[in-house]
């Protein structure tokens, strides 16, 4: 009892010293799933805090963790976070949206912004980019490029913004090459080099001649660049040294405007808790360099694709489109609304297999 | 769904690529713990033989050269194991989950620069007459070196334990540090040597999965092998070819179950993703109803005035 009291008020008293001496500065947290060096996902969160540093300068000051486990020891690190006067969390991935809800509720007074979920609170914002919008762009390179017709795609987890990636690539893929055939892995990690190698190597040995992969790190690339005549995308950054080949193109996340805008937001005071979702358009999600390995009509059609989506005149997911079952989703013309594409849990028409539950 | 699609000879071959980098953990710590050390810093032993081994071949060209500068990396930072646990008598359960921190970060700052680089190809033997013979060949006798270090490393160090006087000598350490040390014998120098080798097959190990198996350099690569490779020491019930046994059985089954889901099998993406840890578990379990037990002097600290 007594110890356990001491300690408390110690941490009080921590908190309240640091809060102290931080007070002109507006700290910054960043929880990472991965590694900042991953090549990918986190490192591209990183560069959005290192562009935070930079705009701000000494009126701001981020701190870090990586590799954090999605589950109970997310909510000791951001909790760790706030006691140390955070005013500005952000958890960066899928899997902490439980863990950020329950820690903001402990700390009324820290803002809060989790990546990719969809549980809002006072102080907890979600932010996400339509990464879709990039999968429509490489499904229909993938469809133009495959000469096997057959289509690797690795899953992490079969969650709505993996899902949406899986049917927004087969639908555009299926456009321009009616024969093309998804085979989908589900890897269960979002970070793991050695299995998202084994993986990819899998799927080329059964036969795909285009590997999608929605992990993080650059081993599927590799793996694909030793296979040879295998081509792969860039996953959450450019990954462009793969490029040419194995690397064609890639979705890049860029993540530095809004967490610059999010930080400006704290300082004015205010910041309010939103629901952010942007795409090609706002620059949050964008399409690296086409390699010369793709031909020219096809990189023309894919740039086409791109600008369209950019300027608001096409949606992926216009219809008319099914479902896996064959029972109708979307009417000629009609669009996907952004609540069941945000819950999205079933494939189009078409694609093979289940979805793990 | 279509099995027709994997094919059984690519499938066996891979599945002995994914087992190796485990095997060679395991069979590193089994030697660390038949003499009655504990070292959790496998994980962290493994990242740094990884970023050794890829750095060095990377520099040099040769990857023979990186695979001996992994060696020698994890054996490195398996002495600051040896300086806390042998000489300053620190706790091995908390010096092992340190190591382990330590080696991730230091792995991370030394691969700084390597990231993006496509280290050296090592190439696979090729035996005359016996790399050709239909499917033995594919699936025997056209891997990578290394693979073989792997299965000789097993068999040496069985036939180490099992027969010769060395094996004897440090499994009676490991089995009562005291009664070893009143015979004469030099518990803190066998340890050290178990140790030493233990670091270097793990430093093997995590070379494997930078120089061949991906092969590439990425922060945090080995993702938990190590943690499984001393898992694995245990339900093998500290038998060399048990070892052998569980570390296929494990990489068989993650590949096989890879395969699995890309032909469409119908069987659920949850059981197959379990299936890996479940079938290695229970097959060793099983096989180890025998009653053999851990060396009895397992993590306990040794100082000759006892």
């Amino acid at each position: 009892m007594k110890f356990t009291s001491l300690l408390a008020s110690a941490a009080m008293a921590l908190g309240l010293a640091t809060g102290a001496v931080a007070e002109d500065k507006t700290k910054v947290g960043f929880v990472y799933v991965g590694p900042v060096g991953d090549g990918g996902w986190t490192y591209e969160h990183d560069k959005g805090r290192q562009a935070v540093e930079k705009h701000f300068g000494d009126k701001v000051e981020t701190v870090y963790v990586e590799s954090v486990p999605e589950g109970p020891d997310a909510e000791r690190v951001m909790t760790q976070m706030a006691l140390e006067g955070a005013d500005l969390i952000f958890t960066t991935s899928f899997g902490y949206m439980d863990p950020t809800i329950n820690v903001a509720k402990k700390f009324p007074n820290v803002k809060f912004e989790h990546a990719t979920g969809y549980k809002t609170a006072p102080n907890v914002s979600v932010y996400s980019a339509r990464f879709y919008e990039g999968r429509a762009v490489q499904g229909t390179i993938a469809g133009r490029m495959t000469k096997s017709n057959i289509i690797g795609y690795i899953g992490s987890y079969p969650i709505p913004e993996v899902i949406r990636g899986i049917n927004s690539a087969y639908i555009h893929a299926k456009k321009v090459n009616p024969d093309v055939q998804f085979k989908i892995v589900w890897a269960y990690t979002w970070f793991d080099p050695a299995k998202e190698a084994d993986a990819a190597k899998v799927l080329i040995e059964q036969g795909a001649d285009v590997i999608l992969q929605h992990t993080d790190s650059t081993a599927p690339q590799a793996a694909a660049q030793e296979a040879g005549n295998v081509i792969t995308f860039g996953q959450a950054s450019d990954m462009s040294e793969y490029a040419p080949l194995p690397r064609v193109s890639s979705i890049i996340d860029n993540w530095a405007p809004y967490y610059i805008a999010r930080t400006q937001a704290v300082m004015d005071g205010t910041w309010e808790s939103v629901n952010t979702w942007h795409g090609i358009k706002e620059g949050m999600v964008e399409i690296g360099e086409i390699s010369e390995a793709v031909p020219a009509d096809v990189k023309a059609e894919a740039l086409a694709l791109k600008d369209a989506i950019a300027s608001g005149e096409y949606h992926p997911f216009t219809g008319p489109l099914n479902k896996q079952d064959g029972s109708p989703w979307l009417a000629e013309g009609e669009v996907a609304d952004d609540g069941t594409l945000a819950g999205m849990n079933f494939y189009v028409e078409g694609l093979e297999g289940e979805i793990p539950q | 769904m279509n099995l027709g699609e994997i094919n059984p000879i690519l499938l066996i071959a891979s599945l002995m690529v994914a087992a190796t980098p485990l095997l060679l953990a395991a069979i590193g710590e089994l030697v660390v713990e038949k003499a009655g050390v504990l070292n959790l810093g496998v994980e962290g032993m493994m990242i740094v033989g990884a970023i050794s081994g890829f750095a060095i071949s990377v520099e040099t060209g040769s990857p023979w050269l990186g695979f001996v500068a992994a060696a020698m990396g994890g054996a490195l930072l398996s002495l600051l194991f040896v300086l806390l646990t042998q000489f300053a008598l620190a706790n091995q359960v908390a010096s092992g989950l340190a190591l382990t921190l330590f080696g991730l970060g230091l792995s991370a700052l030394l691969g700084q620069s390597y990231v993006g680089i496509k280290p050296p190809s090592m190439g696979d033997i090729h035996i005359p007459v016996l790399s050709d013979l239909p499917v033995i060949g594919p699936i025997l006798f056209q891997h990578d070196p290394i693979l073989y270090v792997g299965i000789a490393l097993t068999a040496g160090v069985w036939a180490m334990l099992k027969y010769t006087r060395a094996g004897l000598i440090l499994r009676a350490v490991g089995e009562n540090h005291d009664a070893a040390h009143a015979l004469g014998y030099k518990v803190v120098r066998i340890r050290v040597l178990a140790l030493l080798f233990g670091g270097a097959c793990a430093g093997l190990g995590g070379a494997y999965i930078s120089l061949i198996r991906v092969p590439q350099w990425t922060e945090g690569m080995t993702a938990g092998v190590g943690w499984i490779a001393l898992a694995l020491v245990v339900f093998a019930s500290w038998k060399p070819w048990r070892t052998l046994l569980g570390a296929y059985l494990f990489g068989g089954i993650t590949v096989l179950q890879l395969n699995l889901q890309a032909a469409g099998v119908a069987i659920p993406v949850e059981y197959l993703a379990m299936s890996p840890y479940i079938i290695t578990i229970l097959v060793l379990v099983i096989l180890s109803a025998d009653k053999s037990r851990a060396p009895a002097s397992l993590g306990r600290i040794f100082h000759a005035s006892h």
